[in-house]
């Protein structure tokens, strides 16, 4: 059975924390702060259109992890060569999405946040409520199942 | 620390999700009242909400099977409330100038409802005589229910509905409330 929405309030303050932390570690406290803002205010836009209650913490470390990426591009001069090809390279999670929807929802969360925002295992597991390991075991079976579907 | 949510930005946050409009319920907790702690809750279409010693994890559940999901905490939201309910416990208000959002309670309870609202300051009336007026002079009991599950006391004053014999009968936040209501109104000594 589907786990519906926790009230906003209580989503929030259990990921509060977590998501300045995150956004602190790549933006600076300056930038972080504008950018937790916006993370929240995009969460709260979306959320009526949650289905289920499941990987919230996932979920919301992509939309910080989104913002993050547009500041780095909006701060960057246009006409200027890019100086992070890696992050500029990352596939969004829009392009991510549809190629890893049958995977089981703990892999795929794994897979996105790895290969579409760059986050650490540390962080994947954060955000999955579980540890390291698993986030890279459940990224790599991701990954492994992925290519038995393409071939 | 750099990396500590500052309660400043935790506050802006909660005021910008307000002011955008993107709550289905704004809540906040008033925790000393002349009454005790009350959490006050308002929607877009007025006054959802007071409940007394709240349990907030029950609470917030209930609202948002009601209303939707989104119910956050923030003050701005709730300041004609607070304003008014502090004038009314300061004994300065004896009347309620709120809109109210009444459009998750059914139509019995609703009917009931209009009719107590017309019970002014000051004054007690009878769960009998409320349910006659409501249409069933023999719902004194449903009567009964309708109060115990108002989503609104004080504002809609259930405390001045009482026993034909004139005993205070029972109250959702407990008798020594509706009894210091009833006494704050003069309607008992």
């Amino acid at each position: 059975m589907a786990i519906a929405v926790p009230p906003f309030e209580a989503f929030y303050e259990a990921n509060r924390a977590e998501v300045f932390r995150f956004l602190g570690r790549r933006l600076g406290r300056q930038q972080a702060e504008d950018a937790f803002q916006e993370t929240f205010l995009r969460a709260l836009r979306a959320y009526p259109r949650l289905e289920h209650g499941e990987h919230l913490r996932a979920w919301v470390l992509t939309i910080a992890s989104r913002i993050v990426l547009d500041d780095v591009r909006k701060r960057r001069p246009q006409g200027e060569l890019p100086e992070l090809p890696v992050e500029d390279g990352l596939p969004a999670f829009e392009e991510l999405a549809p190629l890893t929807e049958g995977l089981p929802p703990n892999e795929r969360a794994a897979v996105v946040l790895r290969y579409g925002y760059d986050l650490g295992y540390d962080e994947i597991g954060d955000a999955l409520g579980s540890s390291e390991a698993a986030a890279r075991q459940a990224a790599s079976a991701g990954v492994r199942r992925l290519r038995k579907e393409h071939h | 620390m750099t990396d500590t949510l500052s309660p400043a930005l935790d506050e802006r946050f909660r005021a910008a999700a307000a002011a955008e409009g993107l709550l289905d319920v704004a809540y906040d907790v008033l925790p000393d009242t002349a009454i005790g702690a009350l959490l006050v809750g308002v929607t877009d279409h007025g006054l959802c909400r007071i409940t007394f010693d709240p349990d907030p994890e029950q609470e917030l559940e209930q609202l948002a099977r009601l209303f939707g999901p989104r119910v956050l905490r923030t003050s701005r939201p709730l300041d004609r409330v607070r304003l008014e309910l502090d004038e009314y416990l300061a004994g300065r208000r004896r009347h309620f100038d709120l809109e109210l959002d009444l459009r998750m309670v059914p139509d019995y309870h609703r009917r009931v409802l209009a009719e107590l609202a017309r019970v002014e300051y000051g004054h007690t009336t009878t769960y009998g005589m409320l349910a006659a007026q409501s249409g069933n002079p023999r719902a004194a009991r449903a009567v009964g229910t309708v109060m115990n599950r108002n989503p609104v006391p004080i504002v809609l004053p259930c405390h001045r509905v009482v026993g034909a014999n004139g005993s205070l009968t029972g109250y959702g936040g407990g008798l020594p409330r509706k009894e210091h209501l009833l006494r704050l109104e003069g309607a008992i000594l």
